[in-house]
């Protein structure tokens, strides 16, 4: 049994061990909390030949510094704009390498997205709570939080030679943030509902694992609001006293009293949590049968993408001859 | 959105991933005895796609899979077993949980009972006189909200939230009181401290109640406190 161990250099605030998520304790107050960006945590796995769901790193914009000390151990970076580099050799984008002793991996945050995953060949040794590694960033529970100092090991760690190399990026669609109205659209005027749906949102700097504060168009709650608080999924759009929508997210809080104008729909979700502070979006509003719609089409699209990583990495020659098809460009090579 | 009948039960659209149900719109004991009737209902007769429900103080959360079912087959399911469901008052269980009010463990008893009127000694005897329900968790894992706080000690958050308020803390709010699991942050009144443990990850239940038991606190002293405490 091999086994590598990292140590952590330089870590970004809300650097943490996820994995697929801690389901069915909504009840207990417990969100599954899991990746920000679920699509780019399926895909590092993939594509570095890991199980489906195992724990990896979620980088955050502060960005990551690792130093390799004992062991080999390939890695998939796949998220944002994210780059790395290996003892100052940049890698191209979304991609595969290897970590060796001594070998030291810079991750910066890119031109664009907040949150970027790190999949490290073999099983990272993370604690489990409540059944899962995923880690609740308010309390630190789970496989925890990642800070400088701190010393990762992966157990049957594999370089995985085979899987090295670029990531294709997986598609998100552009445009409007799709939402369904609702539960409680009912306590905002008519007025206030088309703002939601033609004004421009930005993302503030409230936003962490728990949710995205954004300031826009008001949003006042028409109806004198005495509300029993009730539960709350990801995506939900709740409006506080302020009148600015929050849109929850991995470690949202399970239940609450605030009027919830909007659900982002699943589809969604992972693109809005690769927005920054400053980015501006829309909204529109689909009904809960076409979000059901769009949730499948994505899935079939992201199954059909793993299934794509999973031959492994493609050979030069061959992305070449792929662009020059799509792209109508004669082959350079064989003009 | 889809209305069952003039009022209650009422059926609403959450996203592509959740159907709430509405059983009233004030925290009401009936309510809440109607709902965990349905809450029972359908976790012994989920439908495929079932994830998980979430039950509160007058609504529940039915979560499903996009995946492997849709709306209409989710309010078809949840409109069968409402008419069937009833208010059978469900089995709960009746726990009893120590506190000691001793003034370290309560640094906001002596405000919270001249607001009150009160001198400590009363308020204390009437949290103590409450009957609790377990209405619903919410806030941070394992914060069970127990509603049935006695009127006389009923008073709105206080002003500022305090931080670092440590794990085991009794914090009231209204009619309301949690015993708390995490050190976080909180505007209630601090009253005392349990040594018991709501939230205990390694046990085979690891939360010591579920939504709709009943709880009745017993005074400890701070002796019998560090006796009993992990």
């Amino acid at each position: 049994m091999s086994r590598a161990v990292l140590i952590v250099e330089q870590a970004g605030a809300l650097t943490t061990v996820q994995n697929g998520g801690r389901r069915g304790l909504l009840r207990y107050g417990v969100p599954a909390s899991g990746p920000m960006d679920r699509a780019a945590f399926a895909i590092a796995n993939a594509a570095i030949g890991n199980p489906p769901g195992s724990a990896a790193i979620e980088v955050s914009p502060g960005g990551l510094v690792l130093r390799c000390i004992e062991g080999a151990v390939g890695f998939a970076l796949v998220g944002g704009g994210f780059s790395a580099a290996i003892d100052g050799r940049a890698l191209n984008g979304w991609s595969a390498a290897m970590l060796t002793p001594g070998a030291r991996l810079t991750i910066r945050a890119g031109e664009w997205g907040s949150w970027a995953c790190l999949a490290l060949a073999g099983a990272l040794a993370a604690p489990l709570w409540l059944g899962s590694r995923a880690t609740h960033a308010a309390s630190g529970l789970g496989g925890g939080m990642i800070v400088a100092g701190a010393r990762i090991e992966i157990e049957d760690a594999a370089p995985r030679e085979n899987r090295l190399g670029p990531i294709a990026p997986f598609p998100e669609e552009q445009g409007a943030m799709r939402l369904v109205l609702g539960p409680q659209d009912r306590f905002f005027s008519p007025e206030t509902i088309a703002a939601l749906l033609t004004g421009t949102f930005r993302v503030t700097p409230a936003c962490d694992r728990m949710g995205y504060r954004l300031k826009g168009p008001a949003l006042p709650v028409a109806a004198l609001l005495d509300m029993p608080s009730e539960a709350l999924p990801r995506g939900a759009v709740q409006v506080a006293g302020h009148g600015d929508p929050t849109v929850l997210l991995a470690d949202h809080q399970t239940t609450g009293g605030y009027p919830k104008i909007a659900t982002l729909i699943s589809a969604d979700q992972d693109r809005f949590a690769q927005l920054r502070p400053g980015d501006p979006l829309t909204f529109h509003a689909i009904d809960a049968d076409a979000a059901v719609a769009l949730a499948r089409k994505r899935h079939t699209a992201l199954t059909r993408h793993i299934e794509m990583l999973a031959k492994g990495p493609v050979p030069l020659s061959e992305r070449l001859a792929r662009t020059n098809l799509v792209g109508g460009v004669v082959d350079a090579l064989h003009p | 959105m889809t209305t069952i009948g003039p009022s209650f039960p009422r059926l609403r659209a959450v996203g592509d991933s959740g159907l709430l149900v509405e059983f009233g719109d004030r925290i009401d004991k009936a309510v809440h005895n109607r709902l965990l009737a349905f809450d029972a209902a359908l976790q012994a007769d989920p439908f495929i796609g079932f994830t998980e429900a979430v039950p509160a103080y007058a609504s529940i959360l039915v979560g499903y899979d996009p995946l492997l079912t849709e709306p209409s087959a989710v309010e078809a399911h949840v409109a069968r077993l409402l008419d069937h469901c009833g208010t059978v008052d469900v089995p709960h269980r009746l726990h009893e949980l120590a506190v000691c009010y001793d003034r370290e463990f309560a640094p906001d008893l002596p405000a919270l009972a001249e607001r009150a009127g009160l001198s400590v000694e009363t308020a204390i005897a009437a949290h103590l006189a409450g009957d609790y329900r377990v209405f619903l968790y919410g806030f941070a894992p394992g914060y069970a909200y127990l509603g049935g706080v006695p009127e006389a000690i009923r008073l709105p958050r206080k002003a500022e939230p305090v931080r670092d308020v440590p794990a085991g803390s009794l914090i009231v709010a209204g009619p309301q009181c949690i015993v708390t699991t995490l050190t976080m942050p909180t505007g209630w009144w601090i009253i005392g401290r349990s040594p018991t443990p709501i939230l205990r990850a390694q046990a085979e239940r690891p939360f010591l109640f579920d939504v709709g038991d009943r709880v009745r606190f017993r005074r400890i002293d701070r002796a019998e406190y560090e006796r009993l405490a992990p």
